[in-house]
């Protein structure tokens, strides 16, 4: 039985606006284990990237309690127990694509050696080599974005936190980058936490499908999924793939996502 | 830039409004120094004709206001025929006022960098320093530079440094208030990451904050780089007129040399467009060094 890594118990998350307060997050209750590939998935305001945030200690919940790695977020963060890959790439500008990679590691204050093996490891592991000594606007928006996936594993964190990482980037794009995440995901044996908003996306990489819904933010349902390790592309025609997409879709109408 | 796109970008633009500003100099040149020769020739009991009448107001020794050749004649002389090191030198005057803009420049940018850092980190001070600073430029320097020039003599201060400090008075204003944006340009997506690497506010600091104020840097430099040289001339005002455009200056409008006032002025806006000048090119080394899409 692989260990359980990251817990949410009865979590609470209300934001004070000016509009009075608004409820992200109502009673969040999710066990995590190790080497698991878990998505969220939801229409937009159903707290989704607010559960991920609170896991990164980005976000300070109102109630309940979160672990991560047996710690609470706040330690898990200081020590490092996690990579965090935004919608954006959120490339500095200013450094080239090595230099991007190595900002985590001299945030850590590793010597220059072992961070330049972890450059060149990291961006092998993308498919980016050759592309060191470029800038971020050299790339198209799919490399920005491997860069940011090799920035964050090259921290060599436990799991790996994802927030719609591939949100902004086109179809086809995105079904290349979903199977070497999937490749490396394999590889690498790390936990990840995976938010999105696609149904085939979240089938097709997922061994755990978490079904959200909006106001409040709450979990619907948590669906099982897991089509074996060496799944490609094509297994998205195949029946248990559809039944498992219908399955999340038939949640997502049953948690009023698609009401106006 | 190729040749024809410098000539047809820069040339022609460039020189048509210095077309311009020769002309209504010219025209500003006759009519106000013709009342004084019209005045000078009813006495003197002289008739001319009206083309020699019009070569006599751009020829008089101190005229209301020089003509741009009689200016062009001026500062050739002060600055190419006389040695440079010489009192009579624009070049030995300006190189006095450069110096105290440089120190002051210098000084200026440096206070002012460390004013933004600590606004930017301190929430106190980020409430009460503003106010304080917006209102130190609300004060005008002509009426407190000679008070801190005095005032600084009277403990034994002269010479550079008191006309550097209003330098420093004038031009660490603005690097302050474009670090305080730069420093806080960096978006939250970017300070989420560096959150998600536990880094402490001195890393945030160098590898987030400063590096993207940069471009705010240099934009505030190029204002403040101009303050420092009207701070120094300023500041050369009241030293009993040494040395400098500013002594220059004053020297010229006691002994009413209008030309000499003007070919002083000159001088400081050839000084002023070098620096500025230099600070863009620097500038836009550094934005190349840091990647940036070359224009």
């Amino acid at each position: 039985m692989p260990e359980t890594v990251i817990s949410a118990q009865n979590l609470d998350l209300t934001f004070e606006t000016n509009d009075g307060p608004v409820h992200a997050l109502k009673d969040i209750t999710l066990d995590i284990a190790e080497g698991e590939f878990v998505s969220l998935i939801g229409p937009s305001g159903c707290g989704k990237t607010t559960l991920l945030r609170v896991i990164a200690d980005l976000e300070t919940p109102t109630g309940g309690t979160v672990s991560v790695n047996g710690m609470t977020p706040d330690e898990a963060r200081l020590a490092r127990a996690y990579g965090y890959v935004f919608q954006q790439s959120a490339l500095l500008p200013w450094r080239t694509i090595e230099e991007n990679v190595a900002l985590p590691l001299e945030v850590m204050g590793l010597d220059k050696a072992t961070r330049n093996q972890r450059i060149v490891s990291n961006l092998e592991l993308v498919n980016l080599t050759g592309f060191e000594k470029k800038f971020p606007w050299q790339l198209s928006g799919g490399m920005q974005q491997r860069a940011s996936i090799a920035r964050a594993l090259a921290v060599e964190p436990a799991m790996l936190l994802m927030d719609e990482p591939f949100g902004a980037l086109d179809e086809i794009v995105r079904d290349h980058l979903n199977e070497q995440l999937l490749k490396l995901w394999a590889k690498t044996k790390k936990t990840v936490v995976f938010v999105t908003h696609s149904i085939p996306e979240a089938v097709f990489l997922s061994t755990k499908i978490v079904v959200m819904s909006p106001r409040p933010g709450r979990i619907h349902e948590i669906i099982d999924c897991n089509l074996g390790t060496d799944r490609a592309l094509d297994i998205r025609e195949t029946p248990e793939f559809l039944r498992i997409a219908h399955q999340v879709r038939e949640g997502l109408k049953a948690g009023h996502s698609y009401d106006e | 830039m190729t040749a024809t796109g410098f000539i047809k970008d820069r040339l022609v633009p460039v020189g048509s409004i210095l077309l311009v500003i020769l002309i209504a100099w010219y025209f500003a040149a006759y009519s106000m120094n013709a009342p004084f020769q019209r005045d000078f020739d009813r006495r003197a009991g002289e008739t001319r004709t009206s083309v020699e009448f019009l070569k006599k107001t751009m020829s008089q020794p101190k005229p209301t206001m020089p003509a741009p050749h009689q200016v062009a004649t001026n500062l050739w002389k002060n600055t190419l025929t006389v040695k440079p090191w010489s009192k009579r030198s624009l070049v030995y005057h300006s190189w006095v006022t450069l110096s105290a803009t440089l120190l002051g420049f210098a000084m200026g940018t440096a206070l002012g960098v460390a004013i933004a850092i600590g606004i930017v980190h301190i929430p106190a001070l980020d409430r009460s320093f503003l106010p304080w600073i917006i209102a130190s430029q609300t004060i005008p320097i002509l009426a407190t530079a000679p008070m801190i020039i005095v005032l600084l003599a009277a403990i034994g201060v002269t010479g550079l440094l008191p006309k550097a400090l209003i330098s420093t008075y004038l031009s660490f204003f603005p690097v302050a208030v474009g670090m305080v944006k730069g420093l806080r340009s960096p978006d939250v997506l970017h300070l989420d990451l560096m959150r998600t690497y536990s880094a402490n506010r001195m890393q945030t600091l160098w590898k987030l904050r400063i590096p993207a104020s940069v471009p705010f840097f240099f934009t505030s430099m190029k204002v403040a780089i101009a303050a420092s040289l009207i701070g120094a001339i300023v500041g050369e005002l009241p030293t009993g007129a040494v040395a400098g455009i500013g002594s220059k200056l004053l020297a010229g409008s006691y002994y009413s040399q209008t030309v000499d006032i003007f070919a002083a002025l000159i001088a400081g806006s050839i000084v002023a467009i070098l620096l500025v000048t230099a600070v863009d090119v620097v500038g836009r080394f550094v934005n190349t060094r840091m990647g940036a899409k070359s224009q």
